[in-house]
């Protein structure tokens, strides 16, 4: 059976792309509006993943990458990328993509070698673990689409963000 | 398989963006039309992978009413609620729940927006008829807000 739906999301983030390259001059402002993009979708997506999903608050970063791979993959892309890579600290790790359904179908015109096709990705990730409190970066170190054997999303992180908390009475 | 919030919320977003590039009142018409473009070539698209195994259709009514099931169900995950037709050309497709409008607010004030949130879903529509051998003009109507009820124009162009 075709996955109709996921054909959806992945052509209209096709024309999305298409329609980003005609308006920016070059790719790297591309990859910007599309990290951009991610991140307003990121901040509001994890209020339906919390919703949705059954996860408490993860302790510690491991427990996030876990959630992140697992569950929230698997619950919007229907993927399950394997966690590795893991620093020594245990800040920072890899996510391997075995395949990855926002660049089906795609190819890279010659002239947009610098284009991070799957750029709403990092945003994403970005802004819902912002919501979370954690600073997080994330970048794309392989990519299938520039000739690479899997995608590898690279996740490091930075700090925890204090909550605002209330003012007391003094 | 992409789950359908995903696709809400990247649909809300392009909006937004569509919205922004072109600012000012008087833009709401090359906003729309930006994104029934875009609605367009995903609708051609759907259907490219959609219908390889479908056999052809025997009259245009089937056509219509491929859209109104099979299609409609595989976007929106549930069926036309009803079909009109004047059977000269005009059918109307009416939701009466339709997903995407249901992410606005209720209230007159919002309704002014409605175009732009049914603009994509539109071009759909007009790009899966298009690649379905049906030239078409679609246009869209909210008539009730809280209910988000949809209607689709659908007039076939007889070349």
């Amino acid at each position: 059976p075709l996955k109709h739906n996921s054909e959806l999301f992945t052509l209209t983030y096709g024309a999305l792309v298409t329609q980003l390259c005609k308006d920016y001059e070059n790719d790297e402002e591309v990859n910007k509006q599309l990290d951009k993009m991610g991140y307003n979708i990121g901040v509001r997506l994890i209020e339906d993943f919390l919703a949705r999903s059954s996860v408490g608050r993860c302790h510690d970063f491991r427990e996030t990458a876990d959630v992140i791979a697992k569950v929230a993959f698997k619950m919007y892309l229907g993927i399950t990328p394997s966690v590795t890579n893991w620093s020594p600290a245990g800040d920072e790790f890899s996510l391997i993509l075995e395949s990855n359904p926002l660049v089906d179908f795609v190819e890279l015109p010659d002239n947009h070698s610098n284009l991070v096709y799957s750029s709403l990705l990092c945003g994403v990730l970005r802004g819902a673990l912002e919501m979370v409190q954690m600073a997080v970066d994330v970048r794309f170190a392989q990519d299938t689409l520039r000739g690479d054997n899997v995608t590898e999303i690279r996740m490091k992180f930075i700090k925890r963000i204090e909550e605002n908390l209330p003012v007391g009475d003094e | 398989m992409a789950d359908e919030a995903l696709f809400q919320f990247l649909h809300s977003e392009i909006i937004q963006y569509v919205n922004s590039a072109e600012p000012g009142e008087s833009e709401n018409g090359r906003c729309v039309s930006k994104l029934e473009n875009m609605g367009f070539r995903v609708g051609q698209g759907l259907i490219e992978r959609f219908t390889k195994d479908t056999p052809r259709f025997k009259d245009e009514l089937d056509v219509m009413k491929f859209i109104c099931k099979d299609f409609w169900t595989s976007v929106f995950k549930k069926q036309i609620d009803n079909l009109r037709t004047n059977h000269q050309g005009i059918y109307v497709l009416q939701d009466n729940k339709f997903h995407l409008l249901t992410q606005l607010s209720a209230g007159k004030q919002y309704l002014e927006h409605a175009p732009k949130f049914l603009a994509f879903t539109c071009g759909l529509v007009r790009g899966a008829l298009s690649n379905l051998g049906v030239k078409s003009i679609v246009t869209a109507e909210v008539s009730v807000m809280p209910a988000c009820k949809e209607q689709i124009l659908c007039k076939n162009i007889k070349s």
